[in-house]
């Protein structure tokens, strides 16, 4: 044991120290920072004084001639295209539409302006669309009608528990968000510590350490030693990101508002997500560990592992039928699965509450999942520690596994 | 008969190791046994098994079948603790100062070093001064010092080293044979497996000289020597010797003359006859094979398929 805490203290230790381990750990709160600051401010600047926009139109029909101020936009009667264009020319205004001769018939209007847009911006847009419509229906109807015709909804959600209170979790935006952030980071800090592991092994491999490490301490204790210590760093990290996550959540809710203000993470996501750290992290050590073992070099064992990291990211590939079918058969089999279990369950977690014995089936075979590679890794570590050079075939592994 | 060591001055025993991979026998049958307090050799060309039968004593590989006894007792975990094992395969992690390694690998012997002993020991080979330098900005000679004093920082009773001077310039080679030599004085085993033959009979007692994975030579240096002797005399002399009763063949060598006798000649007859003649002799050396002149002997004719 003495041993085991000895390599647990070094590679915790080393890791931490890292300067790829430092950045990668604090980015994540500092990247949340900035984009909520990033936010804040703009919206702070939309609030400040406003650009007036001056729109002509040319009333082919001659129907279309009151209601001509919205906000900040005033429309601007022009005698016929040519005069338009000149206005234009001249900055008297910033754009101009004809409206047709044959409008009523088909509702065509042609718009005209000198600059490139990706789309006709949204205010404009809706300035135009008003503009026909309380020119069409003045007079012709009552103005709540009218009004009623222009914005026929406001709409309010709301979200109830089986108690039929008003959930705290009022789904949206934020319910998207959160488990797109969240299985995000729980795959960063399985993968950077558990390739810390992969990376380590095939340095001690080329550097030729391994010989007198082994000299030394069993391959289990090396093993036992640096999943730990590593381990340990991806929890550390994680925490860091968990806390922050939960404070910038809180920030964003008060100081953004709006489609952020159902931002929340609730304690009981926390600590699945802590749980599926560790099970992951261990399950993905072992993996890592055994493919770092294989491998000769450092470079080759991180191909081996990129079989395993892409069968971990399959959930992303299906995060929109996860979303939209949390409890169906393929979120099932996912959760179910062990390398894609992590994932899953997280993008789940945000979507539907997850009957806790789908949770207990998923963690025990997480943790046989762990056993079961550590009988199969503790046989590879022995065989193929001391190889460099050369890897072995997959007819070599396979052997190794079924004999001894 | 003992066949474990224990209780008697072994350090390690090797009974009857074998090792194949796959079709490829690395090796077959090997058993010797290394008495505590002298440097024995392990010996043999390149890929002989050396370090197959080395890595079988650490534990680090099984050995198919076969038994190896260290210190008086099987294998266990706690065996470690008791070896200084350089590998032929060595390194260290280069990000870490010299004093960082020897506290960090003297740990996991199990053993807490003072500072009191690795400044001592780094004082020894003077690199004291590159205490609080990193592995990586040390020349190759001095990570080969540190790598030795890596091996032996947790005071081992048994050291194993795999061709420790490979890799060294005459200078640090001298320092190494030093250390290795005061090892031998404060009574622990060594054992010190190398390719050249000439190291081995500068620095050990008994050796064992493997060939294609079997043993070829086992015992006392001196008898392995006097053993495959060939009856030659190597004689420098001033005047004129005539013919010689008794010699086959004489040889011009650099300053003097070696003199090859038939069976039933002996060394002393000749000087006898020399003297006889007059001549004035400066050297007078009975003829003993170098180890590789014997291991080239005996190699050959296994090749031979004699054996």
């Amino acid at each position: 044991m003495g041993k085991i805490k000895t390599i647990f203290k070094r590679e915790l230790l080393n890791t931490v120290k890292r300067k790829s381990f430092i950045l990668v750990t604090v980015a994540f709160p500092l990247l949340g920072l900035l984009v909520i600051g990033g936010i804040g401010f703009f919206q702070s600047a939309e609030e400040g004084p406003v650009n007036d926009i001056r729109i002509g139109y040319v009333d082919e029909p001659g129907d279309f001639n009151g209601n001509l101020t919205y906000g900040n936009v005033t429309l601007v009667p022009q005698e016929d295209w040519q005069s338009a264009f000149d206005n234009m020319s001249n900055g008297l205004i910033s754009q101009f539409f004809v409206i047709p001769r044959d409008y009523m018939a088909n509702g065509n209007i042609l718009r005209y302006t000198f600059s490139r847009e990706v789309d006709v911006p949204y205010e404009v847009y809706n300035t135009i669309e008003m503009f026909l419509l309380n020119n069409i229906l003045e007079g012709k109807v009552d103005s709540s009608i009218a009004n009623r015709v222009a914005y026929p909804l406001f709409l309010s959600n709301f979200t109830l528990s089986s108690g039929g209170e008003v959930s705290d979790q009022q789904g949206g935006f934020a319910s998207v968000i959160i488990p797109y952030i969240f299985s995000l980071l729980l795959v960063m800090a399985i993968f950077t510590s558990s390739g810390f592991l992969l990376q380590g092994l095939g340095e001690e491999k080329e550097n030729r350490v391994m010989e007198i490490l082994l000299s030394s301490v069993s391959s289990t204790q090396l093993i036992t030693g640096k999943v730990l210590g590593l381990g340990c760093a991806g929890l550390i990290q994680i925490g860091v990101w968990l806390v922050s996550a939960r404070i910038l959540a809180d920030m964003a809710s008060t100081s953004i508002g709006g489609i952020l203000s159902g931002l929340s993470i609730p304690t009981d996501y926390l600590i699945v997500s802590l749980i599926y750290f560790v099970t992951g992290y261990l399950l993905f050590a072992i993996i890592m560990a055994g493919a770092g073992s294989i491998g000769a070099t450092a470079r080759e064992s991180q191909q081996f592992s990129t079989i395993f990291t892409l069968m971990a990211v399959v959930p992303f590939f299906f995060m929109i039928q996860i979303l939209e079918s949390p409890a169906g058969a393929l979120a099932q089999f996912l959760t179910f699965f062990p390398i894609t279990a992590p994932i899953t369950v997280i993008m789940r977690m945000a979507v539907i509450d997850i009957p806790i014995w789908e949770l207990g089936v998923s963690i025990a075979i997480m943790v046989a999942a762990i056993f079961g590679s550590i009988l199969l890794a503790a046989k590879i570590f022995r065989t193929f520690l001391l190889m460099h050079g050369k890897t072995p075939k997959l007819g070599e592994i396979i052997k190794t596994l079924r004999q001894a | 008969m003992q066949n474990n060591g224990k209780g008697t001055a072994v350090a390690v025993q090797v009974n009857n190791i074998y090792k194949t991979y796959g079709k490829k026998t690395v090796v077959s049958d090997v058993s010797f046994s290394v008495e505590k307090g002298e440097i024995f050799g392990l010996i043999g060309p390149n890929g002989a098994g050396k370090t197959t039968s080395i890595r079988m004593m650490m534990d680090i590989i099984k050995p198919d079948s076969g038994e190896v006894y260290i210190l008086g007792e099987k294998f266990r975990e706690e065996t470690k603790n008791k070896i200084g094992y350089l590998p032929e395969e060595r390194g260290l992690y280069k990000k870490q100062t010299v004093t960082e390694t020897l506290k960090y690998m003297a740990s996991l012997k199990g053993n807490a070093v003072s500072d009191k002993r690795i400044e001592e020991m780094l004082n020894r080979v003077g690199m004291l001064p590159h205490k609080n330098k990193k592995i990586e900005e040390m020349s190759r000679g001095m990570g080969q010092l540190i790598q030795f004093l890596v091996t032996v920082i947790h005071n081992p009773a048994l050291i194993i080293l795999d061709e420790p001077f490979s890799g060294l310039d005459p200078v640090n080679t001298e320092i190494l044979k030093g250390l290795i030599l005061e090892l031998k004085e404060e009574g622990k085993s060594i054992i010190f497996s190398t390719h050249q033959m000439s190291q081995v009979e500068e620095l050990c007692d008994r050796l064992f000289m493997i060939n294609k994975g079997a043993e070829v030579l086992y015992g006392n240096l001196n008898e392995i020597k006097r053993k495959y002797r060939a009856n030659s005399v190597f004689i420098a002399y001033e005047g004129e010797a005539g013919t010689l009763k008794g010699v086959t063949e004489s040889r011009q060598k650099d300053g003097y003359t070696e003199f090859f006798l038939d069976s039933k000649t002996l060394p002393q007859d000749l000087l006898q006859q020399l003297l006889d003649k007059k001549v004035m002799v400066t050297r007078f050396e009975v003829g003993t094979p170098s180890l590789h002149e014997i291991f080239i002997r005996i190699a050959g004719a296994n090749g031979d398929g004699n054996g």
